[in-house]
C-alpha cells in the first residue's frame, strides 16, 4: 500500500523509500552500505508489498547495472549508496548518461575521502556527481535538506529522469538520511512518465524531436533496438565519425542545459536582503535558525545543485554586498557561486566550510557573518 | 526463420572480426540451435559486455544491449527480474566474464539467474590486440606475457558448475553439431544455463604462439580438446593448464535447480 495521505514521523532514508514508491519505483538493486541501508532495508521489505522487484547484489557496479537493465524494460529503477559505493558506480553513470537510461541514485554522504567517517555526514561528492565519470556529459542532482524533502525531491527525481532520460541523483547526507522528524503526504503528487516509442520501427531508436530526448524504445515490444556505450548514431549502431560523435555529446549536455530553468529548484527567503547565505543539505536548518532570528539576512537554498540553478544565483548577486556559501566540503559549490555571482559583478563570496563530520551550527554561521 | 538474416542485421555487415576468428562459426550455430526453436525473437534481449564476442548483440536484429566491460550479467539480472517473459541471452569472452566480470559471473550462477550465457573463449584479449587473460594457458606467450603466462588459467565451465548453474557445457569451435545441440538445451533451460565454446583468435593468440595460420589453430584445437567421457582428467583437472595440455569438451552439467525468478515469484505469492 502507498502511504495514504496524512502526516508521517520517519527516519529521512525511510520517507525517500515511501517517495519512490510514491513514484512508480518498480525495481530496486542494491549493496548495503552505511548511512544509506536503511533505504535498502525497508525497500526489502515494501517493494514485494507494492508487487515490485528488491534485490541486495554482489557489489555496487553490479546494483547500478541491475538497475540499467531493469529501466530498459520500462521499469522505474533506483539504486542507493553512499561514498565508496558511489565511486564504483562511477562508469555505469557514464554509461547510462550515453545511452539515456533513466535511473535514480541516492547518494546518502558520509565523511570522504575513502572509508572516511562512514556514520557522519559530509557534502563531499557535490563535484563527483557531476564530473565523476569520465567525458562531457550532465546529470542532475538534488539535495534534500530535511525529511520532506527526502519525500518530495525523491519524487522529483523520478519525474526528471524519466522525462529527461537521464540518470538523477539524490545528494543526501548521513544527517538527512538518520534524521527523524515529520513529513506530510499530499493527496496527490505530481508523477511523470518517460515518453515511449509507439511505431514499431527498428533502424532509427534513437531518434529526437525538438525535446532533444528521444522516445523510449521499451525492450520486448518488437522495436529491435540496439544499445551502446559506443558513440552511436539515431539507429544505435557503434559510429566513430566526428561528427556523429560530437551531434551527440553536444545534444546529451543540451537536453539538460536546455532546460535548467525546469529543473532548477530554489528557495529564497528574505529577498531583499543585501547579506546572502546561500547552502543545501543538511546545513540549511542551521542557516533557517539564523535568518529567523535576523530578518535582515537573506537564504538562498538551493535544491537542485546540477545543472546549477545559475539564474537564481544570479538573481541574488545582483543586489548583495555580500555572499556566505555555507557547506560540510572544502568549497565545492563555493566556487560554482562565485563563478556566478562575478558575472553580476558581486566579488564578496566568502565559504563557511566544514569538513569534520558535523553539521554547522547557527552560532557559527551567525559568526561568520559578524566577521564580514 | 528462414534466412541467417532474418537473425542478423545485414545492414552492420561486413563484421569487424578478423580472418579465422571463431565467432563467425558460434554465430552460425547461434543461427541453426535459435531458428530450430520456437522462439519469439521479438521477445528476446541479447545483451553483452566488452570485447571481440561482446559485439554479437550488435549484430543480432532484436533488443540488444552492448553494456560496460564485465557487466554484462549484472544488467541481464536486471533485465529478466523485471520482465520474466522476456528471454535474455548473454554474448561474452574470457575477458568479459573471467577477469573484470568474475565477480558477477560467481553471483548469476550462484543466484541461478535466467539466463543464458554463450562464452567464447579464445585464451586472449583480442579486441585490445593480444593481451593475457585468465584463460590464457600456463606459459603461453601475449602481448603481456612476453616471457610466458607465469599465472595459471581459470576453467570457466567448471567454475559455473561448481557456483550452481543449472546447465554447463564446453565444446570447441571445430564440434559444431554438439554446439548447436547445446546451445538449443541451454536455450530452452530454465534458470543459469552456460555454454563456453572453445575459439581460435589466430590474430592475438596465434601468432605468438606458433599458430598464426588458422589452421594451425584449427589443428591446436583438435589436439587439446578430448571428450568428457575419455578424459582421465575430469573431476581432477578438467582444463590442463599448459598450452600443450588438454581441454575436457561435453555436457558438465544438466539439473532443474529452482531459479531466482520463481524463487521470487513464489516469494510473492506467498507460497
Amino acid at each position: 500500500m502507498r502511504l495514504e495521505a496524512g502526516t508521517y514521523f520517519m527516519q529521512g532514508n525511510e520517507a525517500c523509500v515511501e517517495g519512490a514508491i510514491a513514484a512508480g519505483l518498480r525495481f530496486f538493486a542494491g549493496y548495503p552500505i552505511t548511512p544509506s541501508t536503511e533505504i535498502a532495508e525497508r525497500l526489502a521489505e515494501r517493494l514485494p508489498e507494492e508487487g515490485g522487484i528488491f534485490i541486495q547484489m554482489e557489489d555496487e557496479i553490479a546494483s547500478i547495472s541491475a538497475v540499467i537493465g531493469s529501466s530498459w524494460v520500462g521499469a522505474k529503477a533506483m539504486t542507493a549508496t553512499s561514498g565508496p559505493g558511489f565511486s564504483l558506480m562511477q562508469e555505469n553513470i557514464g554509461y547510462a548518461a550515453m545511452t539515456e537510461t533513466p535511473l535514480v541514485i541516492v547518494n546518502v554522504m558520509r565523511g570522504g575521502p575513502s572509508t572516511g567517517l562512514p556514520t557522519m555526514p559530509s557534502q563531499g561528492d557535490v563535484m563527483q556527481a557531476k564530473y565523476g565519470s569520465h567525458g562531457d556529459y550532465e546529470i542532475i542532482a538534488l539535495a534534500p535538506a530535511t525529511v520532506q524533502d527526502m519525500f518530495d525531491l525523491t519524487i522529483k527525481a523520478f519525474n526528471f529522469s524519466e522525462i529527461y532520460r537521464v540518470p538523477a541523483i539524490i545528494l543526501s547526507d548521513a544527517e538527512v538520511g538518520h534524521m527523524r522528524g515529520k513529513f506530510t503526504v499530499p493527496k496527490k503528487s505530481e508523477v511523470l512518465e518517460r515518453r515511449m516509442r509507439t511505431d514499431k520501427v527498428w533502424h532509427d531508436g534513437f531518434a529526437y524531436d525538438e525535446s532533444l530526448v528521444p522516445r523510449f524504445p521499451v525492450f520486448g515490444r518488437g522495436f529491435r533496438v540496439h544499445v551502446t556505450g559506443i558513440s552511436h548514431d539515431i539507429a544505435g549502431y557503434p559510429r566513430t565519425d566526428p561528427e556523429v560523435h560530437e551531434e551527440l555529446v553536444r545534444r546529451l549536455s543540451e537536453k539538460i542545459i536546455g532546460n535548467r530553468d525546469k529543473i532548477s529548484l530554489t528557495d529564497i527567503y528574505n529577498e531583499d536582503s543585501d547579506r546572502f547565505i546561500v547552502t543545501y543539505g543538511s546545513p540549511t536548518l542551521a542557516a533557517m535558525e539564523v535568518i529567523g532570528n535576523d530578518p535582515s539576512i537573506g537564504l538562498l537554498q538551493l535544491k537542485t545543485l546540477w545543472p546549477m540553478p545559475e539564474e537564481s544565483i544570479r538573481h541574488v548577486a545582483k543586489n548583495v554586498k555580500e555572499i556566505l556559501v555555507v557547506e560540510m566540503n572544502m568549497g565545492q559549490v563555493f566556487k560554482e557561486v562565485q563563478r556566478i555571482a562575478c558575472l553580476e559583478g558581486c566579488e564578496n563570496v566568502r565559504l563557511l566550510s566544514k569538513v569534520g563530520g558535523e553539521v554547522h551550527t547557527p552560532q557559527e554561521i551567525v559568526h561568520s557573518l559578524r566577521r564580514c | 526463420m528462414e534466412d541467417f538474416f532474418d537473425l542478423y542485421r545485414k545492414d552492420r555487415w561486413p563484421t569487424i572480426f578478423c580472418p579465422g576468428c571463431g565467432v563467425g562459426t558460434v554465430m552460425n550455430c547461434f543461427y541453426r540451435a535459435f531458428s530450430e526453436l520456437d522462439i519469439d525473437q521479438d521477445r528476446v534481449v541479447f545483451v553483452s559486455g566488452v570485447g571481440c564476442s561482446s559485439r554479437i548483440p550488435g549484430y543480432i536484429r532484436a533488443d540488444s544491449i552492448h553494456t560496460t566491460h564485465g557487466r554484462a550479467l549484472a544488467v541481464a539480472t536486471g533485465l529478466s527480474l523485471s520482465n520474466p517473459d522476456l528471454k535474455v541471452i548473454v554474448f561474452t569472452g574470457d575477458g568479459d566474464l573471467g577477469a573484470i566480470g568474475g565477480n558477477h559471473f560467481i553471483h548469476s550462477s550462484r543466484r541461478n539467474a535466467d539466463m543464458t550465457v554463450f562464452c567464447i573463449n579464445n585464451n586472449i584479449y583480442g579486441m585490445t590486440g593480444g593481451q593475457a587473460s585468465t584463460t590464457t594457458p600456463h606459459r603461453a606467450f601475449s602481448t603481456t606475457t612476453p616471457y610466458g603466462n607465469m599465472e595459471f588459467p581459470f576453467d570457466l565451465a567448471e567454475l559455473a558448475v561448481t557456483a550452481g548453474a543449472n546447465y554447463v557445457a564446453r565444446w570447441t569451435v571445430r564440434n559444431v553439431k554438439e554446439l548447436i545441440g547445446s546451445m538449443r538445451k541451454a536455450l530452452v533451460k530454465n534458470g543459469f544455463s552456460f555454454v563456453e565454446v572453445a575459439s581460435p583468435c589466430p590474430t592475438g593468440f596465434g601468432r605468438r604462439n606458433k599458430m598464426g595460420d588458422p589452421k594451425q589453430m584449427y589443428e591446436w584445437l583438435k589436439i587439446k580438446s578430448v571428450r568428457k567421457e575419455k578424459s582421465e582428467f575430469w573431476n581432477m583437472d578438467p582444463v590442463d593448464l599448459n598450452i600443450s595440455g588438454q581441454i575436457t569438451i561435453g555436457e558438465f552439467v544438466d539439473r532443474n535447480r529452482p531459479s531466482l525468478g520463481s524463487m521470487l515469484k513464489s516469494m510473492m505469492n506467498n507460497e
